[in-house]
């Protein structure tokens, strides 16, 4: 079997359909945004060890950065 | 981990590629040329039906594996990188390949090295989240909490994009369809069916979305919809509201 790009090999392409500016008054760059903000629209790559479940480390980082909502991205297994 | 508002992103990223270690055991000793190669025959659009123990219903499907490659064997313990779509068992995968080899085997470690666009080297452990998150409330300094918080955009790196005129933006918040007019550019592989991010043109995220059009389809078109709207991801308000109901859009 020839080996097919994974969704992270492939390039791509951008296609231009017209040409406006953004009015720097209303909302801002992901990067430049507030500390509070951040918070509110971030996310972080958790190196979960093994042995604590995705949704007994979605609670520890709940209550550390004292949020009200964190989800997780995915389990491996229902018992992981 | 999605933090506050950023948890409708998870949407993005549970279909996304995965990439696996994975450690499985083989139930007899089998030549390393002969596991390449059965490895390598699996790299391919292969059905599994999901285990008894699963939260998906037990249907056969087909999921595809783009690479499988052999790192080290141990005795009868074969240590190997997958690169595979969302939703693939790799407990099934490893005895699928036992049944292959025609000696059985079974997954006996895993870990997930990529979830879409976030890599196993960019993580961080939570004793370190914990600490610079003390030191940012200690310091009032922003780049600790940068250090390991990354804007929910990130989670969209590998879906199709569109970007959209600022006049747009908040229609689609408000969870109107989006429309050809507003489009600025669009990578080419947005097609109909899958799921895109629309971005302002300061790169912000404002909504996933259906694609109803292929991209290709997208440069020509002067009216009609592109996609339908299925998660905001901004609130309202953040862009000033450009659109009269009941008539045509101002711009």
């Amino acid at each position: 079997m020839p080996r097919t790009a994974a969704p992270w090999e492939v390039k791509h392409e951008l296609l231009v359909k017209a040409e406006d500016e953004t009015d720097p008054r209303f909302g801002c760059k992901p990067e430049e945004r507030s500390a509070e903000e951040l918070i509110k629209y971030g996310v972080i790559n958790v190196d979960k060890p093994a042995g604590p479940s995705s949704h007994e480390v979605a609670a520890w980082v709940k209550r550390i950065l004292k949020q009200e909502h964190v989800g997780h991205g995915g389990t491996l297994e229902a018992k992981a | 981990m999605t933090l506050g508002d950023a948890t409708k992103v998870v949407q993005a990223l549970l279909h996304s590629g995965k990439e696996y270690v994975c450690v499985m055991k083989l139930h007899k000793d089998v030549g390393i040329e002969q596991i390449k190669k059965v490895l390598g025959e699996f790299e391919d659009n292969i059905y599994q039906r999901p285990p008894l123990r699963a939260s998906v219903k037990r249907q056969l499907r087909t999921r595809r594996i783009y690479y499988s490659d052999l790192l080290e064997t141990d005795g009868r313990k074969v240590l190997f990188r997958t690169g595979c779509e969302g939703g693939t068992y790799i407990r099934k995968l490893c005895f699928d390949i036992g049944e292959v080899l025609g000696c059985g085997a079974h997954m006996q470690e895993l870990r997930r090295t990529r979830a879409g666009p976030f890599v196993e080297a960019g993580s961080v452990i939570l004793h370190d989240a914990a600490y610079w998150f003390m030191m940012w409330q200690e310091k009032n300094d922003e780049t600790f909490l940068r250090r390991f918080i990354q804007p929910m955009e990130r989670a969209l790196d590998m879906i199709p994009k569109v970007h959209v005129r600022d006049s747009a933006v908040d229609a689609l918040c408000h969870g109107a369809s989006l429309t050809a007019p507003g489009v600025l550019s669009f990578e080419s592989s947005v097609k109909a069916g899958l799921m895109i991010a629309v971005l302002t043109l300061k790169d912000e995220a404002v909504c996933l979305s259906r694609a109803v059009v292929d991209g290709n389809q997208v440069l020509n078109m002067e009216h009609g919809f592109v996609a339908t709207t299925e998660r905001v991801l901004m609130p309202r308000g953040t862009y000033p509201k450009r659109w009269k109901s009941g008539s045509r859009k101002n711009e």
